[in-house]
């Protein structure tokens, strides 16, 4: 039987209650709930995630005081609204990543969610987010599947997808009228680099009709031995040795081969290969020729344009922060995050100014085009859901004075000329000689 | 230089690794009876530490004698071996003697994921470097190819390692009192023999042989998280063509694995991690105790 003592605590539980569930509600109007996931722990955490969540932590700090960006980003927040964001981890597996998903949108009740670095979670989580119509953004892997086999209302990719790091690396040996009478590739042994290997195979097919193919290795995931593969490529002489290896795979590789000289019989091209530089220094040896997957880190740094400025804040930002330069996966979030702003102010012009929908959200990021460190973000293909972007090649070079690595001979490649057109399966392109490629 | 030489080299190299790897695995389940998963964490463990001792020898100004970051090198799996091997042991292992071997399967995976974590807590998620001591014995020409000093030393390490393992067991009283608790620990206990020291012995010698193959492994990688993983698959592969608790089986394994996964990489790429356990299975088809291990009576 309640008594009247409980009466009251039960009336006054019931309006704090009340009281607590009106206030979130309230402040929901003035903030843009974001759901981040990347990995925080695992091998790709040291080269993917952690740097990407840092580049994007500070980023949301940055349009949260406002003023601190050139134009178009120096209003504050998203629409004026503050950003807020929750981080979660991507390791785990597919399958714990749907559930984190539906954490995210159900429980967190997030305006968007911007993540994915395997491209693994990004088969995973589309089909969940359009079941849920929550909007959201993959911002890193870079399987070209996830667009090409399916289609899907409320996902979108900012970032271009693995077919233009390798064809931008064999239109680079190209321009440069490097001579490959024959190569071989060492991957990694799952979908990046088995998908890396045959991408770039298909280019060279084209640029290279004569050049003859020796092995193609994929060690394991994780190898950390590359002896024996080191001594198959030294043996066969490749004129050049084609690696998409990333991380501590890549690390290892690049340490083994160079102190056998692999780097010195045969020419080394790494197709996303920028970010081992800050751990490696001064061992990364000089004249590889190497890619960001976009113009991104020393390739950003370089280019100059009507993006210095932009470049500039963010890469200053980042390094008095993290004291290290900012390398391709910051980039990549600020695309997406950039992208995101857009998108949102976008939608609240063409709805009055209020919060917008995810339907509106989905409605304003389709075929939409916005600038960001890395060059200008196209919603180009899958029916605008998917980015295309400009992409870059440079050479290693160490700079004895500044104790730096730097990249020179930078080549920049337009989008249009790297990435296949709208509707064609990236596969395709490659076996048909690139047509539609626009290069000049 | 000749194929089959280049095989041979590659092959012997890999296996030098390997078998300082898969040596303490062996000897851990030859005395405790125990399949330590967590033998992974300890290699990975080892590499860490070694990643630090070299690197502060040299923040120390170790350039003066670089040499001595191999001395650097063994202290760190020593380190290894004296901290976590009676913790291990004394504290959790101990328990769980004479239990069901899968009990303890299980009980060592729980362990190699805790270990997992508290490196990530003392080392964070950021890679180690010490190159140096990968570079120091120079490069060795062999026919047009050119190998890292570095690797024979490894090689010359495992063989040091077997003889002084095989050794001890074999020629020293200690050795022999060792495998009196192997064949019986019961009555080994009744004839006055101390198996609990035994047993904290033979860990934190299987712990120490683990961290060395992480410590000399260290120099040529970038030292990350999840190291451990890969090892310990291989080295369970190496110790079960060998037989388990076989010290010359875990020494013929290695071998086994290293050649046939050379071959494999110059002949066939596409089945270099087929190869391994292929070769496991066709021993287990003819050998199912592995090719050293001794036929036991199966208890009904």
């Amino acid at each position: 039987m309640m008594t009247r003592k409980t009466r009251i605590a039960g009336a006054l539980s019931a309006l704090a209650l009340t009281a607590g569930l009106v206030t979130p509600a309230a402040a929901q109007d003035d903030t843009f709930k974001i759901g981040v996931i990347t990995f925080l722990s695992g091998q790709a955490a040291e080269s993917f995630g952690v740097p990407a969540w840092n580049g994007g932590k500070l980023l949301v700090d940055m349009l949260n005081e406002g003023g601190k960006l050139p134009a178009p980003y120096d209003t504050m927040g998203f629409g004026g609204m503050k950003i807020e964001v929750v981080v979660v981890d991507e390791a785990g597996g597919a399958t714990k990543q749907v559930q984190e998903f539906r954490n995210l949108v159900q429980r967190e009740e997030v305006d968007a969610v911007v993540g994915y670095v395997s491209s693994g979670d990004c088969l995973a989580i589309p089909p969940v987010a359009d079941e849920l119509k929550a909007f959201t953004i993959l911002y890193d892997c870079g399987t070209p599947r996830v667009f090409e086999d399916n289609s899907f209302e409320y996902v979108f990719r900012t970032a271009a997808h693995a077919t233009m790091d390798n064809v931008s690396l064999a239109r680079y040996l190209k321009s440069r009228d490097f001579d490959v009478p024959s190569f071989a590739g060492l991957n990694q042994d799952y979908a990046w680099g088995q998908d890396s290997w045959a991408d770039f195979k298909g280019a060279m097919s084209q640029l290279y009709p004569d050049a003859e193919e020796k092995t193609a290795l994929f060690p394991k995931f994780g190898a950390g031995q590359y002896g024996t593969e080191i001594s198959a490529l030294l043996r066969e002489k490749p004129a050049l040795v084609h690696s998409s290896n990333w991380g501590g795979d890549l690390q290892g590789f690049l340490i083994q081969a160079t102190a056998r000289g692999l780097h010195k019989r045969s020419q080394l091209v790494l197709a996303a290969g920028d970010h081992v530089i800050p751990q490696l220094g001064n061992k990364m040896p000089d004249g590889i020729f190497l890619g960001a997957r976009g113009v991104n880190g020393l390739a950003a740094n370089a280019r100059g344009g009507e993006l210095k400025e932009l470049t500039d804040t963010m890469w200053t930002a980042y390094e008095a922060e993290f004291d290290t330069f900012p390398v391709q996966a910051p980039f990549r979030m600020w695309q997406a995050i950039f992208g995101l702003k857009t998108a949102v102010e976008k939608a609240m012009a063409d709805n009055g100014g209020t919060k917008p929908t995810d339907e509106q959200l989905a409605a304003a990021m389709k075929g939409l085009a916005w600038d960001a460190p890395s060059g200008r973000i196209e919603m180009a293909l899958a029916g605008g859901h998917q980015a295309i972007q400009p992409n870059a090649i440079g050479t290693t070079k160490w700079n004895t004075e500044t104790g730096k690595m730097e990249l020179v001979d930078v080549e920049y490649y337009n989008a249009r000329c790297v990435n296949p057109p709208e509707g064609m399966k990236s596969a395709d392109w490659l076996a048909q000689g690139f047509p539609g490629a626009q290069c000049d | 230089m000749d194929l089959v030489a280049t095989i041979l080299v590659d092959g012997l190299i890999y296996a030098g690794w390997l078998f300082i790897v898969s040596v303490g695995l062996t000897l851990v389940f030859g005395v405790l009876n125990i399949l330590n998963i967590a033998h992974g964490s300890l290699y990975a463990i080892g590499a860490y530490a070694s990643a630090s001792l070299v690197g502060a020898y040299f923040a120390a100004g170790g350039d003066a004698f670089p040499y001595g970051s191999y001395i650097a090198m063994i202290l760190a799996a020593v380190l290894v071996a004296v901290v976590l091997g009676p913790l291990l042991e004394r504290g959790l292992l101990r328990y769980f003697y004479g239990r069901d071997e899968v009990l303890n399967v299980l009980v060592t995976y729980a362990v190699f994921l805790i270990l997992e974590d508290v490196m990530k807590l003392i080392w964070g998620v950021n890679p180690y470097f010490v190159y140096e001591p990968y570079t120091l014995l120079g490069t060795v020409e062999m026919g047009s190819l050119f190998y890292v000093g570095y690797d024979f030393a490894v090689i010359a390490a495992a063989i040091i390692v077997g003889l002084a393992v095989w050794l001890t067991l074999n020629r020293t009283q200690t050795g022999k009192v060792v495998l009196a608790v192997i064949h019986d620990a019961e009555i080994s206990q009744t004839m006055g023999v101390n198996v609990k020291r035994i047993y904290l012995g033979a860990f934190m010698a299987g712990a120490f042989l683990a961290a060395l193959g992480g410590a000399l492994t260290a120099p040529m990688i970038s030292v990350t998280p999840g190291l451990g993983v890969n090892v310990v698959i291989v080295a369970f592969a190496v110790v079960i063509i060998g037989g388990l608790g076989s010290v010359p089986g875990a020494a013929i394994g290695a071998l086994m694995v290293g050649i046939s996964r050379a071959a494999s990489v110059h002949l066939l790429p596409e089945a270099e991690l087929f190869i391994i356990y292929f070769v496991m299975a066709i021993v287990l088809v003819f050998r199912p105790e592995g090719l050293f291990a001794k036929t036991q009576a199966r208890k009904i």
